[in-house]
């Protein structure tokens, strides 16, 4: 089999001039309703790149689209290491797509590393397309083979198209004035041609986007033009790929979509916020995997205002966050679980000193370092009770790349008209990930009236007055004549503000902190059932894996179980309903990737409930299936 | 964001009794900061600040009381974030003048990271650190600035740490701004709170204050009576380095190293005596008279370093107002729309 794709290498002729879509010969075409493509390779061969322009010029095509990026820790891991191996998962569907997808129906691997770290990601019977140039030798042994995967018939349950990518990309970019590393770095566009035959998608978008990325440069626009072209001519002449897949456009609301990954959609709902409180953003952050993309984002954007501060470490960021809060700007800061934990003390001085302040936690695998470029679900205790003395903040949680948007928007909201620290979790699954997003009317958001000291405001100001229904203070800034107040984080006298030591007045304080969290449940949407409203099993999550516990619900109550999802957004307080939410069902399976943390939280507030649950800590999302067999379990245990 | 329109404040019109606030002041009777909050209070008019313009921000320790006790904005808030929470008021407003108040605990050790980076920033704030070598609050530990040997609760046995100077730590950050005061001279102490907020930068004041109860007469070789006009060299820009009494003693270059020499002794004049230059870039000079301690050195006292560079804050102003002139998106809704979108009809 080698022999023959190294012959058809031979002959491969470049036809640069033909027209493209239509060259294909009568080919077997498959409709498919969603499909999951893997691409695999070393983290300097461009994966990353590959996968993202294949989901674009799939969104065009309006199918609907869910993104799994997933690189390793390291920069540049040694190549051809297991270490370096990094990969990008697309699932495309014109059906409603909710995940990255459990598993590839077709994997691209561009090393044997690539192969023996991603196999188990290919469904049996699945496509493997492999760069053949790559498996010999001490790359084999650097990715601990013994004996080549493509000979010893270890790969006999997979459909495998050994394509020589390297060296055909060599053939095809003869004669451009690059070097041969700098030739060979254009193979994962050659992989990409091919992929887009497969796919039968035209390469017409990408051509154009490496014109554009690469115009400074006019030889990488030819090397990498040429290598896409060879790389669809290719698997158009070879005829060896048995048939091509036909993934239809999505049936999804008409409006102007764009593609948002969800470190992105936070930082635009967090301008969003900004820009109809009518202040500049101010945003403090310490450079942390998964966070950072929020501070590059931010950090582009100082036309529009935005103070996006580097600090010297977490507590710095938080601290000048909460300065800039008591100077009257809407104030970030964000981090992942390390620096949430460094990030404590200050988030209690916040809500001590009732300023308006956001922490975004974009969780990752911990304790400690941990896995920084997995996710995980499991900083919920931290958010809920991570500061010393009684230190109530509102928790909420975003459940998509897009929706990171909607809920960084309603933690600013919250913030400023409550007055309070305000902990928005996503995770690294939802940072990185991405889809296409309906991009909404601004005007259709809600409204956000901070504190602002009412007409009539008694001088000297009394810092801790409170509007008698939210409790909150009122926000009075310096620069302001008549208002000068001192506030601390030393026990304040109720209304006055002085220090207080008084037992009576700490109660009352502690009470009032307390109750005034409680309250914003009043103005909370309530929580929404998905699926069946009553009956056997609820699944409740929240977060991250709505994709996944969305798809598992839909899945089994279209084949006919009684199933609901609860998806909380909301975590402190919980929506006012949630009690008679979970009475509906006779069980309630708590789905969360870390080890009950939300399961003990609603437990201990709802003890009356037969609860069950699944719980994960790999660093990984959940499995669709793996939510359905608990789910049927429980339906029919 | 919508202010409250009040009427401004007249500055003219406040005197030092305008910006005491109505909180009963709580230190130690006998303690050194009774004297810094006056001269704060007395300075203070003389500035030209509208009350309302100024924050007085704070970490914790005896010092950070300190914005209590003042009519203006005050944040008292943690241990040794002081300086990062003036970054981020000073950012958010930069029409504010911010000061920072701080102990050496405060500012040395628990919050050496936020006092180093707010220097190297250069960002418009002005730091106070009361230095008295000791940790008052808490009771009674030795400090990074406490000498070594000595006995506190927590060093029995005398402490084996080498003590920081504020003001080598200060110009290691490349402060542009280093003053050194005490507090048994109110006089001082005011002239000097004005300069620093005349400084467009970090102005970095360090008071030798006196902790009566757990380090009383620390700096006593510095402040007490019989030995004041020998070890206090108050250094004045564009003057020579006189001191003692009558101004017969001063200092001069020798190899690279400063030495006290008399005038008329040796065939001394006033000629051979170094020349006070605040305003040199290089720190060399300035580095040599931070270090000087008595009893073989006097004391240097007065503004030591005080360079014009560029603030953080200045910076961040014209890089906003010059992103913003060139902008092409300008509002949130031409950020959705930016880059690659496409319509689903």
């Amino acid at each position: 089999m080698h022999d023959f794709f190294r012959q058809a290498a031979s002959v491969l002729p470049i036809r640069e001039d033909a027209p493209l879509a239509m060259t294909s010969t009568a080919k077997k075409k498959v409709e498919l309703d969603r499909v999951v493509i893997r691409f695999a390779g070393d983290s300097g061969d461009g994966m990353q790149l590959t996968g993202s322009q294949f989901t674009y010029t799939s969104a065009l095509l309006g199918n609907d689209i869910a993104t799994l990026p997933d690189f390793p820790a390291e920069i540049r891991a040694p190549q051809g290491t297991l270490e370096g191996v990094s990969g990008f998962q697309v699932q495309i569907g014109a059906v409603d797509v909710h995940t990255p997808g459990d598993e590839a129906d077709v994997l691209v691997a561009m090393n044997p590393a690539a192969l023996r770290s991603n196999l188990k990601w290919l469904r049996p019977g699945g496509h493997l397309i492999v760069d053949l140039d790559d498996f010999e030798g001490k790359n084999l042994k650097r990715a601990g083979y013994d004996v080549d995967p493509l000979a010893d018939g270890s790969l006999d349950a997979y459909s495998v198209t050994p394509a020589p990518i390297t060296s055909l990309t060599k053939e095809a970019l003869k004669g451009v004035a690059l070097s041969t590393k700098g030739i060979v770095r254009c193979k994962n566009m050659f992989a990409l041609g091919l992929v887009y035959w497969l796919f039968n998608r035209d390469p017409e978008r990408t051509l154009a986007f490496i014109e554009e990325k690469f115009r400074k440069d006019d030889a990488l626009v030819e090397a990498n033009s040429k290598a896409l072209l060879a790389g669809y001519n290719y698997a158009d002449t070879i005829e060896a790929l048995p048939s091509t897949f036909e993934v239809a456009p999505a049936r999804i609301a008409p409006g102007i979509y764009r593609h948002i990954a969800g470190n992105q959609a936070t930082a635009w709902g967090l301008l969003a916020a900004a820009e109809r409180l009518e202040s500049e953003l101010f945003y403090a952050s310490y450079p942390i995997t998964p966070a950072s993309d929020i501070l590059h984002e931010l950090s582009r954007h100082r036309g529009m205002g935005v103070v996006a501060f580097q600090a010297e470490d977490e507590i710095a960021a938080v601290c000048s966050a909460i300065g800039a809060s008591f100077a009257g700007r809407l104030a970030v800061t964000a981090s992942s679980g390390p620096g949430i934990a460094l990030k404590g003390e200050g988030m209690g001085l916040a809500v001590m000193a009732e300023l308006p302040l956001v922490i975004v936690d974009v969780q990752r695998a911990g304790p400690s370092t941990g896995l920084p470029t997995k996710t995980e679900q499991a900083d919920l205790n931290i958010a809920l009770h991570g500061r010393n003395g009684e230190s109530p903040c509102i928790v909420l949680a975003a459940s998509s790349p897009a929706q990171c948007f909607e809920a960084a928007y309603m933690a600013a909201k919250l913030a400023v008209e409550h007055m309070t620290p305000v902990i928005l979790l996503t995770d690294g699954y939802l940072a990185n990930g991405t889809e296409p997003w309906r991009i909404p009317n601004l005007d259709s958001m809600p409204d956000i009236r901070p504190q602002v000291p009412p007409a009539g405001t008694v001088v000297p100001f009394q810092p801790y007055l409170r509007d008698p229904e939210k409790l909150a203070r009122y926000w009075a800034l310096p620069g302001t004549p008549g208002l000068e107040h001192r506030i601390g984080g030393l026990e304040k006298e109720d209304v006055g503000g002085d220090i207080s030591y008084d037992p009576a007045n700490h109660q009352r304080m502690v009470d009032l902190r307390s109750e005034k969290v409680a309250r914003v449940a009043d103005v909370l949407p309530p929580q929404a059932v998905r699926g069946e409203q009553h009956g056997k099993v609820l699944v409740v999550g929240w977060g991250g894996t709505q994709g996944s516990l969305l798809t598992a619900v839909i899945e089994l109550e279209a084949a006919g179980e009684s199933v609901g999802l609860a998806h909380f957004q909301y975590l402190n307080p919980l929506p006012s309903n949630t009690e008679e939410v979970l009475s509906r069902f006779e069980h309630i399976l708590v789905c969360e990737l870390n080890s009950g943390q939300f399961a003990r939280h609603l437990k201990s507030m709802f003890p009356n409930h037969r609860y069950h649950q699944l719980n994960k800590v790999q660093g990984l999302p959940f499995r669709v299936n793996e939510v359905k067999d608990r789910i049927m379990e429980l339906c029919h245990g | 964001m919508a202010e409250r329109a009040v009427e401004a404040s007249d500055n003219a019109t406040l005197t030092k009794d305008d910006f005491a606030s109505d909180q009963i002041v709580r230190w130690c009777p006998g303690c050194g900061d009774y004297a810094i909050l006056s001269a704060m209070q007395k300075a203070l008019p003389d500035m030209g600040l509208a009350r309302e313009d100024l924050v007085f921000v704070s970490g914790i320790g005896c010092a950070a009381r300190f914005p209590y006790y003042l009519s203006t904005y005050g944040f008292h808030t943690i241990h040794g974030r002081g300086p990062a929470i003036a970054t981020g008021v000073k950012l958010a407003n930069p029409k504010l003048s911010v000061w920072e108040i701080q102990g050496d605990g405060d500012a040395l050790a628990i919050g050496g990271n936020h006092f180093i980076h707010a220097l190297r920033r250069n960002i418009d704030i002005n730091i106070l650190l009361f230095n008295n070598e000791i940790y008052g609050l808490t009771k009674g530990q030795y400090s990074p600035t406490s000498q070594q040997g000595l006995i506190t609760r927590s060093t029995p046995y005398g402490s084996l740490e080498r003590p920081f100077s504020a003001g080598e730590v200060a110009l290691g950050a490349q402060a542009t701004f280093f003053a050194r005061t005490i507090d048994t001279n109110v006089k001082l102490m005011s002239a000097i709170f004005s300069e620093a907020e005349q400084h467009r930068g970090t102005s970095l004041v360090e008071v030798l204050q006196n902790c009566i109860i757990y380090n009383d007469k620390t700096h006593a070789l510095v402040t007490g009576k019989e030995h004041r006009d020998d070890y206090q060299l108050h250094l004045e820009h564009g003057k020579p380095m006189l001191f003692g009494k009558d101004s017969s003693k001063g200092l001069r270059l020798k190899g690279l190293g400063l030495e006290v020499v008399t005038l008329g002794e040796d065939g001394v004049t006033e000629a051979d005596i170094l020349v006070h230059d605040a305003r040199d870039p290089n720190p060399t000079l300035h580095q040599m008279l931070v270090r000087m301690r008595p009893p073989e050195m006097p004391m240097a006292l007065g503004v030591i370093r005080a360079v014009a560079a560029p603030t953080y804050d200045q910076e961040l102003a014209s890089q906003l107002a010059d992103s913003q002139a060139r902008a092409k998106i300008r509002s949130v809704k031409d950020l959705l729309h930016s880059g690659e979108t496409w319509e689903v009809s």
